[in-house]
């Protein structure tokens, strides 16, 4: 009986990945790689191994991974990198993107361990982050880096990151401003009780000093609290531009002026209470709009991801050049996994390019020497030279940044409905408010005084203020629940007034790594058995793909195996000759097939057939597709139009696809539709789209993993939910419809408020009362209605 | 009823006490990660003479 051995499956002890082979075992453990087995040699040897009890394979493979970090030994690189130093202590904080469990956190903050020149290092798990001190005497940036590396988290180091750290302290300062409202408010409030219920006569001191309290609790409100409304709207009245800061300012000014006047005057007791809940809740609203997402960015361009430095040949000796220093007729050397900064011409070693990053196209190409080699591209493979043509931001690709849509501020759009309406809000109401004086100024300057600060203060636009944060902000949470993640809340509105979708192709409506395989060809065991031992040998992705298509099979012996950079493999296997590859390998024609990508086979001499790969495009985009005639469909693709009936049938109209479109192109594609008076929507995943995603009214970038690189845009679509875009757009729709209805809500308030007002006598107590009610009512009605109809458009 | 008038004091004392805290808290940074703590203490303090689990 012939012995049969299954191969037992085991997982990586580091990883979880499948271990292709058994030849790395330590204590009994198997690694997928030499890259794991490393890593678990030296946590064991540092006696960490708890990092494996905390969670199963905590780490990340090891597989790809030879980075150099020689260019961390530069001061200058070291300058901008590090966030404090001097001759004994240094801190930096990384981002380091594996950072994924309990067992990362616990691993990262023992580095000490390692190394004792490391005195502190902490994790903040949600940004991704480790931050770290050291003592540089002892220890270089580099070290630490290599180490990191070594114990299977290598930072990301790109010089994005100084620009990052701008907008934190932003916020720090708005939780404060709430704080001091909101202990005004309490304090206020309570102070302000016994008015309400009224006082008796021999306690009438105590509303003299409870008044006086309530100014002195109003100052830091006023003048802490609320300065930004006033420095907000100085600026907006300069420009000549009335915004809803306007009303909000006069309502806080007029308050406050009202209350100390009363109280001084021993007129009544003022209105602390209304202003400091006034200003408390505004600054609430302001909170609940600064939605931030910690590990995401919005604003990457190519810098985040081109690495700091590049190894440059220079008389035999390689020395890293910080990417600004690069210069036309350098020799850069790039190893493997690396990215080609600067256009350039290959001048040694195979050339194995993947440019997932531009594109979106998943699989490598080859290039041959003397090629040019646009930047962006990330070489697979052996080490290659190369010499500039090009300084980096000259590149075919990064020159697209010095686009004017890149420089020009994009704060204003598309003008909110807030916007729109507050500017007409601020006219009425100071109308209605003159008109109120004048009624009245027959009568007595005091009441006509009375009766125009009523008004402003009744109706002070609190709700309105408050309608679009807390909507939108409900919308976001809902979109961010269906891995959709917009940059901030005006994102909405923009969404719900685009009425044309752009879309890129590769990476965008097909994903990037799941490639359709078909064989087109009657192959009996044996021949089946010959392909995979030939295609076994060769790390091209297309090879791969087909072995892992024929699956598991008895390798045979390959003899005079040959790789043939971008053409294909020829071997003889088991006394059979093998070719397999591009037709011009193949039948030795060069007329290529411009249909999709196929891999033929010819085994001694007879043509058996060809496999096929069909990028696969994304599931929903049908939904998408029956989008028209509501919204227009156009496709913008950088690639060839092999693929044009097939999208004809989603597309329909066949003027509205267009192929071989440059960055550049891309980008002017966009400014035509919208001289067309569109408001285009544009999806696109790669650095080439970047031009046409700022310029568009809504740059949507889709990627598969909102960790990797994805080019700066107003939102980022996780791919797994494009089949929802619809619901999406729709949903953004019915947002903008419940803000309609809680203005007109709001409004109602105000009315009610203002018939009190006019007749002058507005009593503190109402003005209490309305302000708050008003307030619960709008955020409750907002908040319950954003959920209603997400529940409706199945998007909770 | 002059009593109040301390009863204040005191409480506008204590209430500016915890104001102060807080902003003691945020300009010192602890409320800038709120996650990672949570997670840091599950995770046990390592024993050097070999786990006895």
């Amino acid at each position: 009986m012939p012995e049969t051995q299954t191969p037992v499956k085991t997982s990586c002890y580091h990883c979880g990945d499948e271990c292709q082979t058994t030849a790395y075992q330590t204590d009994l453990r198997q690694f997928c790689c030499q890259g794991c087995q490393r890593v678990y040699t030296i946590l064991s040897g540092a006696g960490l191994s708890s990092y494996y009890q905390y969670n199963d394979h905590p780490g990340t493979t090891r597989t790809r991974n030879d980075k150099r970090f020689d260019y961390l030994s530069d001061p200058s690189v070291q300058a901008e990198l590090l966030d404090y130093s001097d001759e004994r202590l240094s801190i930096i904080t990384f981002y380091i993107p594996q950072i994924h469990c309990s067992s990362c956190l616990w691993l990262l903050e023992q580095l000490n361990r390692f190394n004792p020149a490391i005195h502190y290092s902490r994790v903040d798990f949600l940004k991704k982050q480790l931050l770290v001190r050291f003592d540089p005497q002892q220890l270089s940036l580099q070290e630490v880096v290599e180490l990191l590396n070594d114990v299977g988290y290598e930072p990301l180091v790109s010089l994005q990151d100084i620009i990052k750290k701008e907008n934190k302290a932003e916020k720090g300062k708005l939780v404060q401003k709430i704080a001091v409202a909101g202990f005004c408010f309490g304090n206020v409030m309570l102070l302000s009780f016994p008015e309400y219920f009224g006082l008796s006569v021999y306690e009438q001191t105590f509303r003299h000093f409870f008044g006086y309290l309530n100014i002195a609790f109003s100052l830091p409100v006023v003048f802490f609290s609320g300065r930004d409304y006033f420095v907000s709207t100085w600026r907006n009245i300069k420009n000549r531009v009335l915004n809803i800061d306007f009303p909000l300012a006069l309502g806080i000014a007029v308050l406050f002026i009202r209350t100390v006047a009363e109280v001084l005057a021993q007129a009544g007791a003022g209105f602390a209470d209304t202003l400091c809940g006034l200003v408390f809740f505004l600054l609430i609203g302001k909170f609940v709009q600064q939605k931030t997402y910690h590990h995401i960015s919005f604003e990457r361009d190519y810098r985040s991801f081109f690495p700091v430095a590049v190894q440059v040949m220079a008389e035999g000796k390689e020395t890293p050049v910080p990417l600004s220093n690069l210069k036309t007729g350098h020799r850069m050397v790039i190893r493997h996994n690396e990215i080609i900064p600067a256009d350039a011409i290959l001048l040694k070693g195979q050339a194995l390019i993947d440019f997932s990053f531009v594109t979106g196209e998943a699989v490598p190409v080859s290039k041959t020497l003397g090629e040019i080699i646009y930047a962006g591209g990330r070489q697979t493979g052996e080490a290659v030279e190369m010499e500039v043509v090009k300084p980096v931001s000259q590149s075919y690709l990064t020159q697209l940044w010095n686009n004017e849509a890149f420089t020009r501020k994009q704060d204003n759009r598309m003008k909110t409905f807030n916007e729109k309406v507050s500017k007409y809000f601020t006219i009425v109401l100071i109308a209605a408010a003159s008109c109120a004086f004048l009624a009245w100024l027959p009568l007595s300057l005091s009441t006509g005084i009375n009766a125009f600060t009523a008004v402003l203060i009744v109706a002070c636009p609190c709700a309105l203020a408050l309608s679009t944060p807390f909507t939108m902000s409900a919308a976001l949470s809902i979109f961010d629940r269906n891995l959709f993640y917009l940059k901030n809340t005006a994102v909405v509105e923009q969404m719900a007034r685009v009425d044309t979708l752009v879309m890129d192709k590769t990476g965008t409506i097909t994903t990037g790594s799941s490639i359709r395989i078909e064989l087109v060809a009657e192959l009996d065991s044996l021949a089946r058995q010959l392909i995979f031992s030939a295609c076994n040998n060769s790390i091209h992705p297309l090879s791969r793909m087909i072995c892992r298509y024929l699956g598991e099979l008895e390798k045979l012996p390959v003899q005079d195996y040959q790789e043939i950079a971008g053409k294909g493999i020829t071997a003889i296997v088991a006394g059979h000759q093998l070719r397999i590859g591009s037709s011009g390998l193949v039948f030795g024609d060069f007329s290529t097939a411009k249909m999709l990508t196929r891999v033929h086979l010819m085994i001694d001499g007879n043509y058996s057939g060809y496999f096929g790969f069909f990028h696969e495009y994304r599931a929903g985009l049908q939904q998408v597709a029956a989008l028209s005639p509501d919204y227009q469909l156009y496709l913008l693709s950088g690639d060839q139009d092999h693929e044009r009936s097939e999208l004809l049938a989603f597309f329909r109209e066949d003027s509205h696809l267009f192929f071989g479109q440059s960055p550049q192109q891309k980008l002017d594609r966009i400014i035509a539709l919208q001289q067309q008076d569109m408001k285009v929507m544009m999806l696109g995943d790669g650095l080439n789209d970047s031009g046409a995603l700022k310029q568009s009214d809504l740059g949507v970038a889709v990627t598969d993993n909102v960790n990797n690189f994805s080019p700066g845009s107003d939102a980022i679509l996780d791919g797994r939910s494009f089949a929802k875009l619809p619901a999406f757009l729709r949903f953004s729709k019915d947002t903008v419809k419940i803000i309609h209805i809680s203005f007109l809500i709001s409004l109602t308030y105000n009315l009610i408020g203002l018939s009190y007002a006019v007749t002058g006598r507005l009593s503190p107590l109402v003005a209490a009362v309305l302000m708050p009610l008003s307030t619960v009512t709008i955020i409750s009605f907002t908040t319950l209605a954003t959920h209603f109809t997400a529940k409706r458009r199945k998007l909770l | 009823m002059n009593i109040i008038y301390f009863l204040i004091g005191c409480s506008v004392l204590l209430a500016l006490i915890f104001l102060g805290a807080f902003f003691w808290a945020q300009r010192s940074g602890q409320n800038d990660d709120l996650y990672t703590p949570g997670m840091r203490i599950l995770l046990d303090d390592e024993n050097p003479e070999g786990d006895k689990k």
